[in-house]
């Protein structure tokens, strides 16, 4: 059924993902890829992998954007000059996800237990206005097997029992070397990453279309505000202390420099 | 969006099949056509076979289409299953409308007039898949499912037009088809009009949530190569080009018809029926044309993150 569950449970799962130290490195779509073409939406096609033109099915893909001036996502997080912004992007698991409504034959839907968006491969006629109804870009059509594809959020991994449990997130959370994914229950505000929503600010993509997505984005912080050693400009005031030798002759300077070598 | 052939040539086809269908029904049951049998087997062959071949087109562009019946299950969600099953019920009355007609020569009132109402409902199932959407503004615009509705309604009538005085018909089916194409033909031009001039909605900046409009750009996009979303979704028209087939769509589709129509009522039978054959080849070239810039003029918001600045 493609209407949306009515009475949904209020767990919610997703991903927040933290733009402040998100570095590109592109692993945690490179993961999701080597899990996922062996889990539950598998396999994850790629056409000419090895030619001028590759082109393959990823569920999540790292875009980087330059901003010029004020980045002022959500509140929070304020900077002034402008930067680059490594920005990761893979299912939002919407609240009200048009791509589960539009669909005509019943294969996309929404769980009402946990709110993850998945498809029924069986049931898919890859008619792709799944993939017309989502803002975001979150589902690519396998042109190999004739279906629409999209992140389960690792359903396949989360709740897997033969994983020790600290394994048991998404593989891109699993693979990100800096932490800047993180993974849980969006839907109980006491959760630890509700709670990380709320201290940083964490923000929705295009709110104005009203999908109301449930991962959360943190934004970039200050680079320019106090605190912060690695960007703050160089204090030429302070005076810097004199070394000893720079009260000796010439002489004796180049024969202190000599012997500290 | 990429402009797929079959979804456009399904769109027209059928819409105006439908139409063709919506005038049938409604001048058939209210008596004011001949119910010659033979104008009630060419109009239905005709409506018929545009709207089956319409309809056997928009399966193409699946990855399964051995599962479309599947397609008929969501109708309490979906536009495209509300017009797969209204599409498919509408056979039901107009067979038996065609049946009456072609076999009787009578035309049962209550089947033609629920064959003209669900027909309507059709055309306008299909325009709502496009207006529906949220993520393409041009789409979901006040006047996508009038343009529907008037192009197919207008097709349907010239048509008739062509079809009906050979069997008897007075002019009234002329005018009718006259006052139909004009006014798709304002319609289309309301609807062009307002896309020019259309606020600004989403920006990469309310995509990424980072900076203030005009202020965030792509540095770097995440892979070499198109993906499927920008083989979709990327389609890009130059503007020169979409008023140049803007102008042909409005002649083809709608000034050269109408002038062709009315060069028929002054024309005897067979200089007007060969007037209208060219009226009616016009028209279909015109619509394909509207309908394809329909597509292509479109923009998706999935884009914001490829490079688009608005969509």
């Amino acid at each position: 059924m493609t209407s949306l569950p009515a009475s949904a449970s209020p767990r919610q799962l997703g991903l927040v993902i933290d733009l402040d130290i998100c570095v590109g490195c592109h692993a945690c779509a490179v993961n999701c890829k080597e899990w996922n073409t062996g889990g539950h939406m598998a396999p994850l096609t790629d056409l000419n992998a090895y030619g001028a033109k590759p082109s393959g099915v990823w569920f999540n893909r790292i875009h980087t954007f330059e901003v010029e001036g004020e980045v002022n996502a959500g509140g929070s997080g304020c900077g002034s000059s402008g930067r680059t912004v490594h920005f990761p992007k893979s299912c939002l698991h919407c609240e009200t996800p048009d791509c589960v409504t539009v669909c005509p034959t019943g294969a996309s839907y929404k769980r009402a237990e946990d709110g993850i968006v998945l498809v029924n491969e069986d049931k898919c006629i890859g008619c792709k206005l799944c993939s017309w109804a989502c803002p975001y870009g979150a589902r690519e059509f396998d042109e190999d097997v004739g279906v629409m594809k999209k992140c389960t959020l690792c359903i396949d991994r989360i709740y897997n029992e033969n994983l020790p449990e600290i394994d048991r997130v998404p593989a891109c959370v699993a693979t990100c070397p800096t932490s800047a994914r993180h993974f849980g229950d969006l839907g109980d505000p006491t959760s630890e990453i509700s709670q990380l929503v709320q201290a940083r600010g964490g923000y929705d993509l295009m709110p104005e279309l009203g999908y109301r997505p449930s991962n959360k984005y943190l934004p970039p912080r200050r680079r320019d505000g106090e605190g912060n050693a690695a960007t703050r400009a160089p204090e030429a005031a302070a005076p810097q202390p004199e070394p000893a030798s720079a009260k000796l002759s010439p002489f004796l300077r180049w024969v202190d420099n000599l012997l500290s070598r | 969006m990429h402009p797929a052939y079959s979804v456009i040539f399904f769109t027209s086809a059928s819409g105006g099949g439908y139409g063709l269908l919506v005038w049938l029904g409604l001048l058939g049951a209210s008596g004011q056509l001949p119910t010659d049998r033979w104008l009630g087997f060419t109009g239905f062959a005709w409506a018929l076979l545009m709207v089956t071949a319409g309809l056997l087109s928009s399966t193409a562009h699946l990855g399964h289409p051995e599962r479309a019946w599947r397609a008929f299950s969501q109708w309490r969600s979906s536009w495209l299953s509300r017009e797969g099953v209204m599409s498919v019920a509408t056979y039901i009355p107009a067979g038996i409308t065609a049946i009456g007609w072609v076999f009787l020569e009578r035309v049962l009132p209550w089947s033609g007039l629920l064959m003209a109402a669900l027909a309507i409902l059709t055309i306008c199932c299909t325009a709502m898949i496009y207006a529906s959407l949220k993520t393409i503004r041009r789409w979901r615009h006040p006047l996508t499912l009038p343009c529907y509705l008037a192009i197919g309604l207008s097709s349907g009538a010239l048509w008739l037009a062509c079809l009906a005085p050979v069997f008897g018909a007075g002019q009234g089916v002329l005018w009718l088809a006259v006052f139909t194409l004009a006014i798709a033909g304002l319609v289309k031009l309301a609807y062009w009009y307002s896309i020019d001039h259309e606020r600004p909605g989403s920006t990469t900046a309310s995509a990424t949530g980072l900076g203030s409009p005009g202020k965030v750009h792509l540095f770097a996009a995440p892979h070499t190569a198109e993906n499927y979303l920008q083989r979709e979704m990327g389609f890009v028209i130059a503007r020169k080009h979409a008023l140049k087939l803007r102008g042909i769509a409005l002649v083809l589709g709608f000034l050269l018809p109408i002038l062709l129509c009315l060069l028929a009522a002054q024309l005897p039978a067979l200089p007007a029926f060969l007037a209208l054959v060219l009226a009616v080849i016009a028209n279909g070239a015109g619509v394909l044309t509207e309908r394809w810039l329909f597509f292509a003029e479109a923009r998706h918001t999935v884009m914001l993150y490829y490079g688009a600045e608005t969509a």
